[in-house]
């Protein structure tokens, strides 16, 4: 007797639990807000930014490796943030030295070659030009990965649009799919139209623009 | 490019953009952004389709060290990767050899996707504008 009303008072909180929108979607009590009228309805909580992996939505929580892998959430809490991709600005957590990813498979000492020319390219419209950073890429990458075939080593020799980025060509073979998105327009459109050349071409970030080309950097 | 197809071109990205919108965030799964499944082959030999996190090798490595070095290319699933390939010590298996990172018997530490997951980039703008994936896994059969 005693068991069955434990089992009554169960049943009675979880269906009070559902009345008070324990399940999105289910809650039809008169006095309580709609459940679809949540506050923020598109953008994701915080809360549910870079989920482990039993959680996020690819992994197969019934699988025993889901478990041993590295919440990403853990390896970025000393990282710099950013406010969209996967909310980590990884050229200020490189610069900053919160990661020291190696430059060869093997050598831990190995230092990257950077090469440090700032390509500025005009835009028609409002936006503010553009800056290409090399010494920002060419810490990650190798020229060969993007010359020739992303982009031709010429200048005025690449057409790019915003169109090609978003369909994952030209900067958009990595930009929104490995690095940040292109909602972080201010990144890339850094430099004040008209403003004057050469020296003027601001660094996208906080960086300063005073540096020598070619030279080695950790 | 001709005035026509620039033209299209920039309906297109309006249109895009506003689709983007409205498809922001909106997806089911919420994984880490750049986590890479390869599933060109797994599904059909019976095994969970690997997942690479990406931004937890880029913590580690540059880009050159994969993308120069080791030959991977810019493209999910486009690199014809193969057990025997990684066991012979390329791709994966140029770390996975038990010297630079932990060797290929953990199966199920690379094989944890969700069975018919597609080869896709995690969370990618293509991705988010035209939805789904992207990238399916049938495409990129050859
Ligand atoms: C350049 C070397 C390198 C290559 C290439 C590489 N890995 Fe890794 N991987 C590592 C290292 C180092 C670790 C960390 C090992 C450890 O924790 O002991 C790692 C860890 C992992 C992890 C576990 C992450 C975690 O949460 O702990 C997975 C999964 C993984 N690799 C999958 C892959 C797959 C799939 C490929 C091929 C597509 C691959 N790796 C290619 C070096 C590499
Ligand atoms: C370092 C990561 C990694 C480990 C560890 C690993 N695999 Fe794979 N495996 C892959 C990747 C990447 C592919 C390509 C996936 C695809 O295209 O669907 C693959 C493909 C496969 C395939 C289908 C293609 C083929 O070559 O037959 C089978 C079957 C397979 N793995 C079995 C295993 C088994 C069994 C183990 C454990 C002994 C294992 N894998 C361990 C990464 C790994
Ligand atoms: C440890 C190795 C490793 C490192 C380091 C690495 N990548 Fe990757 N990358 C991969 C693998 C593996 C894939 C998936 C290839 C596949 O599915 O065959 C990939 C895929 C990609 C893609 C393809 C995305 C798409 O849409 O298909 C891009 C772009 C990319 N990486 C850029 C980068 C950049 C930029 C960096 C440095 C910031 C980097 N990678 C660092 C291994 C690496």
């Amino acid at each position: 007797m005693r068991q069955r009303n434990r089992f009554v008072t169960g049943a009675a909180a979880l269906l009070l639990w559902m009345a008070l929108g324990g399940m999105p979607g289910e809650s039809m009590g008169e006095d309580q807000p709609a459940a679809v009228n949540t506050f923020n309805r598109l953008m994701k909580p915080k809360s549910e930014r870079n989920l482990p992996p039993p959680q996020d939505g690819i992994h197969d929580p019934a699988n025993p490796g889901t478990g041993l892998l590295q919440p990403p959430k853990e390896a970025f809490a000393n990282m710099e943030p950013l406010s969209a991709g996967n909310y980590v600005n990884w050229v200020e957590s490189l610069k900053k030295k919160r990661i020291t990813p190696r430059y060869d498979r093997l050598d831990p000492n190995a230092e990257a070659v950077v090469f440090d020319l700032d390509i500025v390219r005009e835009v028609k419209g409002s936006m503010p030009d553009v800056v290409y950073p090399h010494d920002r890429h060419t810490q990650w990458l190798d020229c060969s990965n993007c010359h020739p075939d992303i982009f031709v080593p010429e200048k005025g020799k690449n057409q790019i649009s915003m169109a090609q980025i978003l369909m994952g060509q030209k900067c958009g073979v990595c930009h929104g799919k490995v690095a940040f998105p292109v909602s972080e327009c201010r990144l890339c459109h850094s430099k004040k139209k008209g403003a004057a050349p050469a020296a003027a071409a601001a660094p996208a970030s906080q960086e300063d623009a005073a540096k020598a080309a070619p030279k080695r950097a950790k | 490019m001709n005035t026509l197809s620039k033209k299209t071109w920039r309906t297109g990205v309006a249109l895009l953009l506003l689709s983007s919108l409205c498809v922001l965030e909106s997806q089911p799964a919420q994984a880490e952004y750049g986590d890479v499944v390869i599933n060109n082959q797994s599904d059909a030999a019976g095994m969970r389709p690997a997942i690479f996190p990406h931004w937890f090798h880029r913590i580690r490595f540059r880009c050159k060290v994969c993308h120069a070095d080791l030959g991977f290319k810019f493209k999910a699933g486009g690199n014809q990767i193969s057990m025997l390939k990684i066991i012979d010590g390329e791709f994966c298996g140029a770390c996975h050899n038990g010297e630079v990172a932990w060797s290929v018997e953990n199966c199920d530490v690379c094989h944890s996707g969700k069975p018919g997951t597609p080869t896709q980039v995690h969370g990618n703008t293509v991705q988010k504008l035209i939805g789904g994936g992207a990238d399916k896994p049938a495409e990129k059969k050859q």
